[in-house]
Formats: C-alpha cells, sequence, structure tokens
C-alpha cells in the first residue's frame, strides 16, 4: 500500500481527474495548496506597479493505491499534468501502514481497493 | 410620488425661466412661457432618462460577472467599461450622423449631423445625443456576456467599434431615423405599411445585441469544458450570484429610463409606460420561475433573474401602445421563453451562451416586436384611431411589418455579425490560447487578480 501526494498546476486538474479515470484510478482527494519551487512566480500588475507572487497555486492530490497500482497511477499524473515546462509540479510515493474504512471497519487493501 | 416631483421640477423650471424671458423680452412674445417650459421639462426629463440608461451599464457588468467564473471578473467589468467608451465616441463622431441625418435615396443611410454637424448653443440635438449614446452602447455592451470567459481583449474591442460605428446604428436608422430631423431623416421601415412599431428598441437595441451575440458565441466555440466529449452540455457555475442579482435589479431600475424615457417628452404617458415596462418585468420573473420549477424541480435563482429580464425586453417595443394587461401576458410569455431558448441554445445548437444573452434580448426581443402586432391597443388607450393588435380587432397587417421587421434585424445583425467576428479571427484573433483561458482571463489579458487575498483557484 503506498500514498501518492502530487502537486500540480490548478489549470491542469481535468486532465489528470481524466487520464486517472482511464487508467481506472477514481479514488482521491483534492486540496487547494500555495507554494513555491524553482519557479519564481508570475509578474502581476497593480496600478502600474509590479507585484512578485512568490507563492503560486497548486493543487494537491493524494491518493492511496494498492502496489500494482502505484505505476499507473504515476504515469496517469504525469501524462495529465505535463507541459514540460517550469512549475509542472511534483509527485511523492510514501509507504503507508495502517488503512481502515470507517462504515464497514474493513482493513489494508480491501478498504483501499 | 413621481408626479409630486414632476411638478416640483415644473415650477423649479419656471421660476427659473423667468428672469430669462424678461431679458429677452423683445424676442420672446409672453405667451411662448408654456412652450418653454415644456421643452426645459422634455430636456430634463429626457437627460434623467439617459441617465438611467447608462446605469444599466453597470447593471450589465455585474450581471455578467455574477454569471461567470471569479478568474475572469476583471476581464468582464473592462469589457463593459470599455464597450461604452469606444461606443460613445464612435457614435458621437459617426454612428449618430448615419442613424438620424438626412437619409439618401430610398432611407437606406444618414448623411448629415456627422459629430452634431452645425449645432450650437442650447439646442435639444445635445440632450437627443445623450439619450441615443446610452442606448447604442447599451445594444454593444449585450454581447460581452455571450462571448464572456474566452474572448481576446483586443478583438472585442474593435468589435465595439464597429458596432456602434457602423451596425446599430445603420439598422436604427431604418426604424427610429425621422425621430430627430421629421420625414426627411426617416427609414425605409417606418414608411412599409403602417409603421414598423418598436417604441423603445425590442429590436432596434436587444434583438440587434442578442443576434450578434449568437454571431460571435459561434464564431468563437464553447469554452473549455463546457461540453463533453459525447456533445453533453456541462454546468459551469458562475461564480457570484448576489452579485448577478443586484445587477438585474439595476437593469430593472434603468429600464424605467430606457421605456418611459423613449418619449422624449415629459407628459403623462411616462406613468402608464413604467406601469407596464414593470408589470412585463415582474410576470417575466413569475414564468420564468414557475418554468424553471417545472423542468429543474426547483425554483432556478439564475433563470428568474434572466426571466425578469426577458420580461423587460419584451415590453420594450410595446410599452406606450399596450395596456397593463397586455404587458403581464407579453412579460409572461417571454418569461416562458427564456427558459426554452436557454435550454434550446445549450443543448440543440450547442452554443455556449454563459449569461443567456441570445435567449433575453435576441428571442425575446423578437417576441416582444411582434407582441406589437398581436397588443396594440391604441384606440382602447384613447390614444389613436385604430387598436393595431390582432387581439384587438386589428388584423394582421401591422403584425405582417413586424415580422418584416423582425426578420431583416435578424439578417442584418446575425449576417454583419458573423462577416465581423470571422474577419477578426483572421486579422487580429478573436479567442485567447488554450493556457490562458484555463488559467483565466484576469492574469493573462491585464495581468491581476479580481479578489487579490482571496484563495480563489481556477480548476475548471
Amino acid at each position: 500500500m503506498k500514498l501518492i501526494i502530487a502537486y500540480i498546476q490548478p489549470e491542469k486538474i481535468n486532465d489528470v481527474k481524466q487520464a486517472l479515470y482511464a487508467a481506472e484510478v477514481c479514488k482521491m482527494s483534492v486540496t487547494n495548496a500555495l507554494g513555491c519551487g524553482q519557479q519564481k512566480g508570475y509578474h502581476e500588475t497593480y496600478r502600474g506597479v509590479d507585484i512578485e507572487v512568490n507563492l503560486l497555486k497548486k493543487m494537491r492530490l493524494e491518493i492511496t493505491v494498492n502496489d500494482e497500482f502505484v505505476q499507473p497511477t504515476i504515469d496517469a499524473i504525469i501524462k495529465g499534468a505535463r507541459t514540460g515546462n517550469i512549475g509542472d509540479g511534483k509527485i511523492f510515493v510514501l509507504p503507508l501502514e495502517r488503512c481502515i474504512r470507517i462504515r464497514t471497519g474493513e482493513e489494508g487493501q480491501d478498504a483501499i481497493g | 410620488m413621481k408626479a409630486r416631483n414632476l411638478l416640483i421640477a415644473i415650477l423649479f423650471l419656471g421660476v427659473l425661466s423667468a428672469p430669462v424671458l424678461a431679458d429677452e423680452a423683445a424676442v420672446v412674445p409672453p405667451d411662448d412661457t408654456g412652450e418653454t417650459i415644456t421643452f426645459n421639462v422634455n430636456v430634463v426629463w429626457t437627460c434623467i432618462a439617459a441617465f438611467l440608461v447608462f446605469f444599466m451599464q453597470p447593471g450589465f457588468a455585474m450581471v455578467e460577472t455574477g454569471f461567470t467564473r471569479a478568474k475572469n471578473a476583471v476581464n468582464i467589468l473592462m469589457k463593459n467599461l470599455m464597450d461604452f467608451s469606444v461606443g460613445t465616441v464612435a457614435f458621437f463622431v459617426i454612428g449618430f450622423g448615419l442613424m438620424f441625418g438626412l437619409k439618401s435615396g430610398s432611407g437606406t443611410i444618414g448623411t448629415s449631423m456627422f459629430a452634431l454637424g452645425e449645432t450650437t448653443g442650447d439646442s435639444w440635438n445635445y440632450t437627443f445625443l445623450l439619450f441615443q449614446t446610452v442606448f447604442a452602447a447599451t445594444a454593444a455592451t449585450i454581447v460581452s456576456g455571450a462571448m464572456a470567459e474566452r474572448t481576446k481583449f483586443v478583438g472585442y474591442l474593435v468589435y465595439s467599434f464597429f458596432i456602434t460605428l457602423l451596425i446599430y446604428p445603420v439598422f436604427g436608422g431604418w426604424v427610429w431615423g425621422s425621430l430627430l430631423l421629421g420625414d426627411g431623416a426617416a427609414g425605409w421601415l417606418e414608411k412599409v405599411g403602417p409603421g414598423f412599431c418598436d417604441f423603445a428598441g425590442s429590436t432596434v437595441v436587444h434583438s440587434v445585441g442578442g443576434w450578434m451575440a449568437l454571431a460571435g458565441a459561434i464564431v468563437l466555440g464553447p469554452r473549455i469544458g463546457k461540453y463533453g466529449p459525447g456533445g453533453k452540455a456541462k454546468a459551469i457555475m458562475g461564480h457570484n450570484i448576489p452579485l448577478a442579482a443586484l445587477g438585474v435589479f439595476i437593469l430593472w431600475f434603468g429600464w424605467f429610463g430606457f421605456n418611459a424615457g423613449s418619449t422624449l417628452i415629459g407628459d403623462g404617458s411616462i406613468g402608464r409606460i413604467a406601469v407596464t415596462t414593470n408589470i412585463s418585468a415582474a410576470a417575466g420573473a413569475i414564468a420564468a420561475m414557475f418554468t424553471a420549477w417545472i423542468i429543474f424541480k426547483k425554483p432556478d435563482a439564475s433563470m428568474t433573474l434572466n426571466g425578469a429580464l426577458a420580461g423587460l425586453v419584451g415590453v420594450t417595443a410595446g410599452c406606450a401602445t399596450v395596456t397593463p394587461f397586455g404587458a403581464f401576458l407579453i412579460g409572461g410569455v417571454a418569461g416562458v421563453l427564456v427558459v426554452l431558448g436557454v435550454i434550446f441554445i445549450d443543448r440543440v445548437l450547442k452554443v455556449d451562451d454563459p449569461v443567456g444573452a441570445v435567449s433575453v434580448h435576441g428571442l425575446c426581443g423578437a417576441w416582444g416586436t411582434l407582441a406589437c402586432g398581436l397588443f396594440n391597443a391604441e384606440k382602447a388607450l384613447g390614444l389613436g384611431e385604430a387598436n393595431g393588435g390582432f387581439f384587438y380587432g386589428g388584423g394582421v397587417s401591422q403584425l405582417g411589418v413586424q415580422a418584416l421587421g423582425v426578420g431583416v434585424a435578424f439578417a442584418w445583425a446575425f449576417g454583419l455579425g458573423l462577416v465581423l467576428f470571422l474577419a477578426i479571427k483572421k486579422t487580429i484573433g478573436l479567442r485567447v490560447s488554450k493556457e490562458e483561458e484555463l488559467r483565466g482571463l484576469d492574469v493573462g489579458e491585464h495581468g491581476m487578480e479580481a479578489y487579490s487575498g482571496f484563495q480563489i483557484f481556477s480548476n475548471q
């Protein structure tokens, strides 16, 4: 069992969702996030004066998957989110100790599936 | 209350004009006092009405902003500000002359009065120009909503210029040409049969704007994500229904100037026209609410707001010549029509009109214009020799002319609209890039956000 966390461009969320559905990964949590990385931010102006936007808007996806779905999930996120530009985002894969479905009390692989 | 204010205004003006008369006693004979007061009342009333119609601009701006997404709010507001500003200049220099100048040949194009011609002093022409300018800008601003969230700003500026320079004034001249200079400036539609009747502009302003909006939305294509892979229409929610509701209330308020001001004179008809206008708007809202309730199982707020506007657009042509009950029926039909129209345009034609402008202004404008031929009750109201309306025993001659006008308006506005928008598309481009559309036009076109400091994410 793995927990996959990905940060992507907000405008790419629909493409990523479509790609995940196509790979039969249908369960995810999505939250708004602010962050910065290699990208310096984009310029905005207000009444003619420059503003540096340091913290950029991102989308954070959390997906828990069984081991055989790890690579398809990563591939799908890359397929949906990659533009080739700085700021496309990152994917983190973490081991997952336990997973419990609240309604039934199921544990482990059954609870993820 | 209104009558009392008017009385006060008349008394006030009477006092003001008294010393003038004393000074120029030799020029203005004493028995012209009444005429002077009448002239001044007409100027004051028409100016107040023009200011009310100007206030419809923020109404449109709020409706369109509310019905679209947060990431495009700055762009919508800029479009509304600039179509009025560009339109004011283009209409002053060229449009006004094409519309109200002395007509060439068979009543097609005006050829005098450009930039007000030889007008001097305190002539009525200034008041008339202001009133007509805010009307022209209303026609122009209708299109902004239908083309929202994907149009290149510079392309929109070019469009604004041409509608107020050419497309609106030429058609308007065919219907209203004689309003300023009389018969020599009459347009050809005024001379057909009993004369095309469009009192305040269901067709001249609203249908022309609505059909241009349809042409624009077709040439642009739908927003990304509006239609699924199978062509199924998806909802893209507006971001601020309170703003949209405020906009509709403002428009309703401004419409009292739009319709009752089109008398261009301050007389007793103002009250009657305000009543028909109000009743039709109310009937439109009621009818749209029940239609939406039946179809969607809920009384949808956005459709009900559109319904009030539909009632207003519908009664605009006939507001001076129908009974209050006739206005109720016109508004009621418009309210049903607007909901069905939105569904038809969205799901069958698959044209993406984010705010329902084509249905509200194009469709209900056409209905209201035809309704003149059905509900005209001039004799019953004590205004004329005969009732022109079909339902009042007037036969079909008026209805026929109305249908002709509706058809001509569609051919002119939709046809030229397609030509104009295709020309813009081929030259400077009409649509923003996919990346810009997804991130929002506020950052892409204007380099700023509407709600800085709020966590709003453009994830659609």
